[in-house]
Formats: C-alpha cells, structure tokens, sequence
C-alpha cells in the first residue's frame, strides 16, 4: 500500500534542503489547486511507495495567510499517513510553535531537528530523548545540508505510518481553559471523526470561522460552546486566540527549558555580525545598490546578454533555421508550409527558448540571494518605498530586471511571500521600459524629435509613474481591497546554500517558464504569422506577397479607428503596435515594410521622413506612450499566466496594462492638442472626463468597505 | 503604558498586550510576541520604517504601525 508522508515546518527551517535529500530528482512540482502556492511531491529514495508532500513553509495554522489555509486542508483533509515535522535546531522556541498545533491533528508524527551540526557548534545542547518525551513522538537530530540522520527520520515516518499509531498530544493548558476544551470536545461529540477532536475542539475554541464553515455545527450547539469560550475568556481576562496562543509558548517555554542548556547567550552570532554591516544605517543602500548592479550586470547586460543574444541570433539564426530549411527543401516541402515551419514554428519556439538562458542566470542568482538570507534584508531595507504603492519591498527586484527584459521580471515576482503584493508587481512591472522597447524610443526620437534628449529619460519617467499611479490606484479597487499584508517577517539567519540547491531551483523555475508560458507564446506567434502572411488577394485566399496585403493589415484597419483619439489612427501605426505584441522592438521593422523599406537600421533611421510625415510630434508621442504601457509582448503575457496561474488574472492585467496606456495616451494627445491651440472637441472632453476619473481614483481616500467583518485597527493604518 | 513604536533602539521591553484584530494580530503573536515575552529593539531600518527586533532568539522586522498594536513595559 502507498504511504503519505506530509513534510511540515516553518520558513527557513531547511525544509527544501531536507526535501530534495529525501526524494533526490524524482519531484513533481505544480501548484495547490486554485491558488498560486507551489506545490511539490516526490518519492522518497528508496521507497518507491512512499511519497513524500512538501508543504509550504508556515508559522502557524491559523486560518489567514493562504500558506497556511493550504497546509491545513492538505492535512485535515486529505490525511497523510504521517507527518515528519523539521524543526531549526537553533530556533527552537518559535519552531516547536507549529509542532505544538501539528500534534493535535492526530496524525502520526516524526520530529526531526535541523541544523544539529550549528547547534553543536555553538555549544549547545539539546537533550532529544528527553524532547522525545515531552512530545510524544520520536525525535530525530538531523543536518539536512550534510544528510545526516535524514534517511534515519525518513524511516521512522515510515514505519509510524505503517504502524498507523495516532499522535496523541501530551501537552495541556491550564486548567480553565482544558475544562473549555473539554466541554466543547463534550458539545461536539460525534460531529468530528475520532483522532482529532482536539484540535477541532481548540479550533473551536478560537472561534475559527475556516473550521466553524467546515463543520457545519447547529446554531443552539455554537451558542453553547461560545459560552465556554466566554467564561474562560472572562477568568482568563484575554481573548480565546491570544488565550491560546499564550499557553502554547508558555508549554514550549517548559520544554526548553527541561531539554536544552543554552550557552552561547548574549554573544553576537556570526549573522548578527554580518547584519550589523549589511542593513547598517549608512551601509545598507551602498551594499544593496552594488548586489543589485552585480545581479543585473551580470544578468541582464553581460552574461545574460550573451547567452540570450547567442540563443537568438546564432543558434535560432544561423545554424537551425538554415539546417531545417535545407532540409524542408531536399523533401520538397510546399512554400507555404516552409514559411509556417521557420517563420511561424521555429521563430515561436526561438522566442521561448531565447529568454532562457538569461532567465537561469537570473534564477540562480535570485536563488542564491534566497537561499542565504540576503532576500529578507531586501524587503527589509526597500519596504518603506515601496509598501507606499502596493508593492513589496521585494518588488524593487522584477522592476529593476524588467529594464533589462520584462520577461524574467515577472518571474523574479515569484520571490514575493504575499499574494496580492505578487499580483501588483506581475500587473506593473511591465510598465518600466525593458531593452525591445528602446528602438521604438529611438524610432520617436530620431524621427520626430530630432534625436532631443529627454524623449528617453521621459519614457522611464513614464514607466515609473504608471508603476506609482497604478499602485495606489489598484490598491484601493475591490480587486486589492482587504486586509493590508502585515509585514512581519523573519530576518532568517545567513547561511551559506548549497550548489545544488540553487541549480534545482533554478532549474525548476526556468523550466516552468518553458512549460507554462511556451505555449502561449507559441500559439500567438503562429497567429501573427498566419495573419501577416495569408490574406484574400484577387477573391482568393492565398499567402501574400505584401505585408499591407495580409489579414494583419485588414485587422489593422478596423481597429484603427480605435487609435485615431489618439491621434494615430493610420493602419500602417495599428499594425505595427501588433506586431509589437510578438517582440516590442518588431515596431520598427514593421513600419519599415509598411513604407516600403525591406532593410531597416534598428532605429529605422531610413524611413524618419516618411513616419514625420504621417506623425505629429505629440501623435507620435502618444503613440510611443502607448507601446511602452499596453500589454507587453507575448513572451511576457506568457510570463504573466504563468505567474497568475489563472486565465481570468492574466486578461485583468492585460486589460488594464492596455486600458491604462489607451487612457494615458488619449489625456496626452487630446490634453496636448489643447493646450497647443488644437481646438475643443469631443476628444477633448473625453480627455478632461478621463482625467478626472483617474485623479479621482488616484485621490480618493483608501476603502475597506469589501472587507466583510470589520476591522477597526487595519482601518486606522490605512 | 507605551507602545514597541516609541521604545528606542538597544532598549529590552516586556510585552504587556498586543491590541488589533485579526490577521494580523494573530500573526504577530503567531511570531512568538505574547504578554510576557521579552523584546530587544536591534535597529530601525535605513529609510526609517520597518524595525528590526530580537524576540525568542530570533531576528523579526515589523512596520512602526504594526509595533503600534504592541504594549510594552
């Protein structure tokens, strides 16, 4: 019979360490149905029945974050036959705070101490047997980064599961409060399964509305216990959470005290050190801008340029093209297919494969600042900026790699914890102007400029001020609304990762990327090429010689009327802001075929005359303001599904990225032909109207009206 | 009565309630904050804003506004 093993522990605790130990290459990863958790599975070594969940990294089980939400039901609901339980040997106090509620499950359980290697270093000790005891459950010491005692704490959860003796907890609260337990456990006899009315029972007893919606109690029962609650809350003089988790520390404080003897008190640790230059008053920034400088120098401008560059112009320019089309050739393939095949097929898959190799020299760098510790002290040292607009300190990170490519800009945002802080950067980071969109910054400047300094530091400022707006104002829409995430995090302890450790994790998330995000990728950029080079020439369909000729150029056509508030309502203009969703800096090339040009510089300085001529100045403007904002190539869209793991997520933030960029665009034409002695029109009321929409918007106070209970402290903060 | 917001940095405070509701809440106290606990200020951060503290033997950074929530003797 197959064995479920559930892996359980706090944040920082060594549990992916530990995981990867147990169950070697043979991983599953995927996500927690319906949310944006990651989920892993894999079998452990050796045991190919034995199958082993990771679940999140928690603190607690209480019923707020979406971690632990998924922890719980995971454990209440799909019983794993046992759970092994790691524990960081050198925090052992606020650790054996989760244990303390794990017990209660009823499953069978295994504790294994991490980091007994540091402890013992320092001199401490801890007495496992006499632990062992307290718990009532074996206690295993274990260093998951040397793989000692693992496979040891491995076979124990084992054979607990086989032999499938529940855990029974052994601590107690103090009197009052076990006499309220044991008359709800009394109340709610024979309404919860056998094994875990304890925990149902304190669960009950914090009035926890997850598990009260859960168990469906009838109305007299839940006045009879909220009873209990109230006369120990009365003779407690606290209220039923606090109560609770007060007499957990409290117990946890009795063990340490029976099973470990501290001796490295008062002296500063080696982390403590390093922290006292590194989030230094005066050092912190200094030190966060040269790692932040090496992270995208060597990311993004150097070896990843390299790479990526190789990837694109040589591997998927000079040797598979060619080797495949000799080869569809020798077989006599129909042009039309050959076109499909390179143009459309490989072209798409060169676009996935191309953001690739700089994605993992990312990965492994954003791995290696996770893994020791460098991550925390980021949204430690950047939180006040950026919690302003709705984003997380940690959110400094995709911004600044999205100058450089949107694409690992959004995948960096899997570094955020909290969800809504995750959602907001994956919906802005775009914003900022990554490297494509530089020729089409260029094109505006050159053409209708004169090359004038400022038209590129403005398109940043732009980027940031969309970032800045659209964070307050989607901070205050019923999308964001609710609770503000608190920010109360751990500074986990520096340590030095594992090599392996941060290849699997940069590895899982490239390939996450290649799995999830290519097919989008794919599927669209076949369209644009099926568009772009098939059309109705002569009453027939049939490829087309001409780009204007192409279905592109009809679809072009009718949606330019659209752009035409703008003040570019050409077709050749709505063209090329399409063919910008393949590749931003497609713009320029696009224009280039439109006007008749074949070979075009990657500023299209050959046709500057011809685009000044269809262009005004702020026509051009808005449009170059509008290819920065609106939603961004495919690669990215692929990026940002597979971010959201939702489809209904990833139209919201394409929808808004282009909504946003059409209305900043229209205020920037209408509002400037205004001003510039264009005249009074509808579009110009548009514009006023529109503007003050978003001033509205952006102004209006900060509401937590969707938030169903109320919550008076949060909204004194806000 | 003060709150862990207005203690300066080195002090060693002693937790006497913490206010609030909800998750929040929970989650400082989840954190190991209880009445009774001992807190040391380590640092505030570069800009001003979160803290940084020692509780339980580990190292805890929480917004000014949430230190707010915490009473302290």
């Amino acid at each position: 019979m197959s064995i479920k093993i559930a892996l359980a522990g706090n944040p920082n605790s060594g549990k992916t360490t530990l995981f990867n130990a147990l169950t070697g290459s043979n991983q599953f990863v995927g996500n927690w149905p319906g949310v944006t958790v990651e989920k892993k599975e894999g079998r452990l070594k050796n045991h190919r029945d034995v199958m082993i969940a990771d679940l999140p990294g928690i603190y607690s089980l209480s019923p707020y974050t979406l971690e632990e939400v998924v922890a719980r039901n995971y454990l209440t609901t799909e019983k794993p036959d046992a759970i092994l339980n790691i524990v960081d040997g050198t925090n052992l106090e606020r650790n054996l705070y989760l244990t303390t509620q794990l017990t209660e499950l009823g499953i069978p359980m295994v504790v294994a101490v991490n980091m007994m290697d540091v402890v013992q270093k320092s001199g401490d000790k801890i007495f496992i047997d006499r632990l062992s005891k307290e718990l009532g459950c074996p206690v295993v010491e274990i260093s998951a980064l040397k793989g000692t005692g693992v496979a040891e704490a491995a076979e124990q959860a084992v054979r607990l599961a086989r032999a499938g003796v529940p855990m029974v907890p052994q601590h107690s609260f103090s009197g009052s409060v076990e006499h309220a337990i044991a008359h709800i456990e009394e109340a709610a006899h024979g309404k919860v399964e056998g094994g875990r009315q304890r925990w149902f029972a304190v669960k009950l007893f914090e009035r926890d509305a997850k598990v009260r919606e859960q168990l469906g109690l009838p109305e007299p029962l839940l006045a009879h216990i909220e009873e209990d609650i109230q006369s120990c809350e009365a003779e407690m003089d606290d209220d039923a959470e606090s109560i609770i988790t007060n007499e957990r520390y409290l117990y946890i404080a009795s063990i340490i005290r029976d099973c470990c003897s501290k001796k490295s008190q008062g002296k500063l640790s080696l982390s403590d050190r390093i922290d006292r230059v590194v989030t230094n008053r005066f050092l912190a920034l200094p030190i966060f801008a040269a790692v932040m400088f090496v992270v995208y120098y060597v990311s993004v401008s150097t070896v990843g340029a390299w790479v990526t560059d190789w990837t694109n112009d040589v591997l998927f320019g000079e040797i598979i093209p060619p080797a495949i089309e000799s080869f569809l050739v020798s077989v006599g393939t129909a042009g039309w297919l050959q076109s499909l095949i390179l143009d459309g097929i490989v072209a798409g898959v060169g676009a996935v494969l191309g953001f690739v190799p700089m994605m993992l020299v990312l990965f492994a760098f954003l791995a290696f600042l996770e893994a020791c510790g460098y991550m925390a002290r980021i949204a430690f040292i950047m939180d006040r900026i950026f919690r302003k607009f709705g984003l997380s300190g940690k959110s400094f990170i995709p911004m600044l790699i999205g100058t450089g490519c949107g694409v690992p800009g959004i995948m960096a945002s899997r570094t955020i914890e909290n969800d809504r802080d995750r959602k907001m950067t994956i919906i802005t980071t775009t914003f900022i102007p990554c490297g494509a969109k530089l020729p089409i910054i260029a094109l505006i400047a050159g053409a209708l400029f004169g090359g004038a300094w400022w038209v590129a530091p403005s398109a940043y400022f732009v980027g940031i001020a969309a970032i800045v707006t659209s964070g307050i104002l989607l901070k205050k829409t019923r999308l964001f609304a609710g609770d503000p995430a608190p920010f109360v995090m751990e500074l986990p302890a520096y340590h030095w990762p594992t090599v392996s450790n941060v290849l699997r994790s940069m590895w899982e998330r490239g390939w996450s990327f290649i799995r999830k995000a290519g097919t989008i990728i794919l599927l669209s950029t076949v369209f644009i090429w099926f568009t772009s080079n098939f059309g109705v020439v002569d009453g027939r369909l049939g490829m087309v010689e001409d780009l204007g000729d192409g279905f592109l150029s009809v679809i072009g056509s009718a949606i330019a009327p659209l752009f035409a508030p703008l003040g570019w309502g050409s077709w050749q203009a709505s063209v090329a802001a399409i063919t910008g969703l393949v590749a931003k800096e497609n713009v320029v090339g696009t224009f280039g075929v439109l006007y008749g040009f074949t070979q075009v510089a990657e500023d299209g300085a050959e046709y500057w005359g011809t685009l000044a001529a269809s262009f005004t100045p702020l026509a051009a403007y808005s449009f170059l303001v509008f290819n920065l904002l609106c939603a961004p190539c495919f690669a990215a869209i692929g990026a940002i599904r597979r971010e959201m793991n939702s489809a209904g997520w990833t139209f919201i933030a394409i929808g808004y990225q282009t909504a946003f960029a059409y209305a900043v665009s229209l205020c920037i034409y209408q509002l400037g032909s205004l001003f510039t002695g264009g005249g009074f029109g509808i579009g110009t009321v548009a514009a006023i109207l529109l503007a003050a929409v978003f001033l509205y918007l952006l102004l209006r106070p900060y509401q937590e009206e969707s938030v169903p209970a109320p919550r008076s402290s949060v909204r004194a903060r806000a | 009565m003060q709150t862990l917001r207005e203690i300066p940095c080195g002090r060693t405070v002693t937790v006497s309630k913490v206010t609030g509701t909800g998750a929040l809440r929970r989650r400082i106290m989840d954190m190991g904050i209880t009445k009774g606990t001992q807190i040391f200020i380590r640092k505030v951060a570069p800009l001003g804003d979160p803290l940084e503290i020692s509780v339980r033997g580990y190292a805890l950074s929480l917004r000014k506004a949430d230190a707010e929530l915490i009473s302290v003797q």
